[in-house]
C-alpha cells in the first residue's frame, strides 16, 4: 500500500497551522517531528505513562495513542505554549521549581500540562482529587510529594488564597509549619 | 509511526458503512485506548482502520422521545461523568466510567469501545448490565436494538454483524426512574489497574421504603461475559430490607457467577469478593434510595 497522508489543520500554542502528516503518525510524532515541540516526550507510547501529556480542547490527553490526523480542527496546547513571549515561565513550571518537583524531568512536562488544566479550572480540587487527577502520570524518581505540593500551591494562590499556600507543608499539608524550603 | 495498513476515515455513519463493506478486514477505530495499543504491541500490526472517532454526531448524552437516556456510543468517560443528565438519573455510571484507567484514558476512551471489545472487566459493562441497557447498532440494513444481555456472546465477541456499528446505548425509563445505584471496583490500585472484579447494584424502594421493590446486580469478570445474578435479584425483590435479606442476597449470587482463576486473582477470591462487593454495593444502593435497614 502506497504511503497515504493527510492535510491537518489545528491551533497549537494559540497559532492556527497547516500540516502535511503521514496517517500513521500520532500527535507525538507530529508535534515532535514537524513541530519541534520536543517537551512532548515519547515514554511509554501505550498511554500509561503520561509524558506525552498536552491539552486538547480544554483536556488532557496522551498524544501518544491519538492519531496526528485527529488534531483537525483542534486546539493544543504543549508546554511550550505556557511560557511568555521571552521565554518567562509561568507560575506553575516556577513552582515546580521552587517545590523541588524534578529529578530528571522526563515526566515534567506531562505533569505540569495536567497541572496547567488543574490551576486553571478556577477549582479548589480537596488533597484525594488532586492525587486522582494526576494519577495519569507517572515518575519514576518517585517525587510526587514534591509534585503535589507544587500544584497544590499553585492552585490556591490562583484561587487568591496566598496565606493557605504558604502553609502548605513539606507533606503537602496545610496548617503546619513550612519547614526549609528546598534550594 | 503506527504500524497500520491503510486509514479510512468516516464522515458520517452512514460513510463509516460504506468503507467498512469496502473493506471487510478493517478494525473500526474509535477512542483507540485498546487498539492502537495493541497496535504498538504487535497484536494487530498491519491492520486497516476505519476511524469513527471524527463523529461528533455519535456524540453526547440526551433523553430521546420515548424518555430513555440516550447516550453517544463516542461520549467519552469523562464526559458521561460530568454530564449532567447522567448525575441526575444514573450518577452510578459516571462514577463507574470514572474509574477507568487514569484521566488522560477517560478523556479519549468510548464507552461504544467498552462494550464492544466484548471485554468482561470494563467497567462500565457491569453497570450497563444492572441498568438493562440497549445497545443501539447501526449497519447496512438500518438500526437494530438489543438487549444487552444480549449484545454479549462470548468473551471478546459481541453481536456485531458485517459492516455495523454501534452508534448508541440507551437507558429505558423503566430501568433508572427512581433507582438508585452503587458500583465497586475491587482492584489492586486505585488508578491505570483493571478490575479484579467489579459490582455494579441498583434498586427502587417501595413508597415507604421498607421494602425492595426491584434490585438489579451486574458483574465484570464474574463470568467470561459481564453477567447479571438473575437468582439472586429474585430472591430479594419485594422483600423486606433487614441484614438477614442482605446477606442472603448477597450468598445467593454465588449461584449467578462463575469467575475464574487468573494471574489476576483467582477464584476462590474472586468468588469471596464477590459476596463482599453484593452486600456492600446493595447497602449502599439503599441508603442513596433514602432506605433503612430495619433488624
Amino acid at each position: 500500500m502506497a504511503k497515504q497522508y493527510k492535510v491537518v489543520h489545528c491551533t497549537i500554542n494559540g497559532k492556527k497551522v497547516e500540516q502535511v502528516v503521514d496517517v500513521r503518525a500520532s500527535l507525538t510524532d507530529m508535534l515532535r517531528n514537524d513541530f519541534r515541540l520536543t517537551s512532548v516526550k515519547k515514554g511509554c507510547e501505550v498511554g500509561e505513562c503520561g509524558a506525552c501529556t498536552v491539552i486538547i480542547n480544554g483536556e488532557g490527553f496522551n498524544s501518544c495513542i491519538y492519531l496526528a490526523v485527529w488534531a483537525e480542527g483542534k486546539e493544543i496546547w504543549t508546554l511550550e505554549g505556557l511560557t511568555g513571549p521571552g521565554g518567562e515561565l509561568s507560575d506553575i513550571q516556577q513552582a515546580f521549581i521552587d517545590e523541588g518537583a524534578i529529578q530528571c524531568g522526563f515526566c515534567t512536562p506531562g505533569f505540569i500540562m495536567t497541572s496547567w488544566e488543574i490551576v486553571n479550572s478556577g477549582r479548589e480540587y480537596t488533597d484525594d482529587e488532586l492525587r486522582k487527577a494526576l494519577s495519569g502520570h507517572l515518575c519514576r524518581c518517585t517525587g510526587y510529594e514534591n509534585i503535589f505540593r507544587a500544584v497544590k500551591k499553585t492552585m490556591l494562590r490562583h484561587l487568591g488564597k496566598f496565606e493557605e499556600a504558604e502553609k502548605v507543608n513539606s507533606q503537602g499539608i496545610t496548617e503546619y509549619p513550612e519547614p526549609m524550603p528546598f534550594k | 509511526m503506527y504500524d497500520i495498513k491503510a486509514l479510512y476515515e468516516a464522515e458520517s455513519v452512514q460513510d463509516a458503512i460504506r468503507l467498512l463493506q469496502e473493506h471487510p478486514e478493517a478494525q473500526v477505530l474509535a477512542g483507540g485506548s485498546d487498539v492502537l495499543v495493541q497496535i504498538r504491541e504487535g497484536r494487530r500490526a498491519g491492520v486497516e482502520l476505519v476511524s469513527i472517532y471524527m463523529l461528533d454526531e455519535l456524540r453526547g448524552v440526551t433523553i430521546d422521545e420515548d424518555e430513555n437516556i440516550r447516550i453517544g456510543s463516542l461520549t467519552s468517560f469523562s464526559h458521561i461523568t460530568n454530564d449532567p443528565i447522567i448525575q441526575k438519573y444514573i450518577n452510578v455510571l459516571g462514577e463507574a466510567v470514572d474509574m477507568v484507567g487514569g484521566p488522560q484514558i477517560r478523556a479519549i476512551g468510548t464507552i461504544g469501545g467498552n462494550t464492544c471489545n466484548g471485554v468482561t472487566s470494563a467497567d462500565s459493562a457491569s453497570t450497563l448490565m444492572a441498568w438493562d441497557a440497549i445497545i443501539e447498532i447501526t449497519g447496512p440494513e438500518g438500526v437494530r436494538r438489543v438487549p444487552i444481555r444480549d449484545f454479549y456472546i462470548k468473551a471478546k465477541v459481541v453481536d456485531l454483524r458485517p459492516a455495523e456499528i454501534q452508534t448508541a446505548i440507551l437507558i429505558p425509563k423503566e430501568s433508572y426512574d427512581r433507582c438508585f445505584g452503587h458500583y465497586i471496583k475491587y482492584s489492586m490500585r486505585n488508578a491505570l489497574d483493571i478490575a479484579t472484579t467489579g459490582c455494579s447494584v441498583n434498586v427502587r424502594l417501595s413508597e415507604d421504603r421498607k421494602t425492595i421493590e426491584r434490585v438489579r446486580i451486574g458483574y465484570g469478570v464474574a463470568a467470561p461475559v459481564p453477567v447479571r445474578a438473575y437468582t439472586a435479584e429474585e430472591f430479594l425483590n419485594g422483600k423486606e430490607i433487614t441484614d438477614a435479606n442482605i446477606k442472603e442476597f448477597a450468598e445467593t449470587v454465588l449461584n449467578d457467577i462463575n469467575p475464574r482463576d487468573s494471574w489476576r486473582a483467582g477464584k476462590a477470591l474472586r468468588r469471596h469478593i464477590s459476596v463482599v462487593m453484593a452486600e456492600r454495593a446493595l447497602r449502599e444502593s439503599i441508603s442513596l434510595a433514602g432506605g433503612v435497614v430495619n433488624g
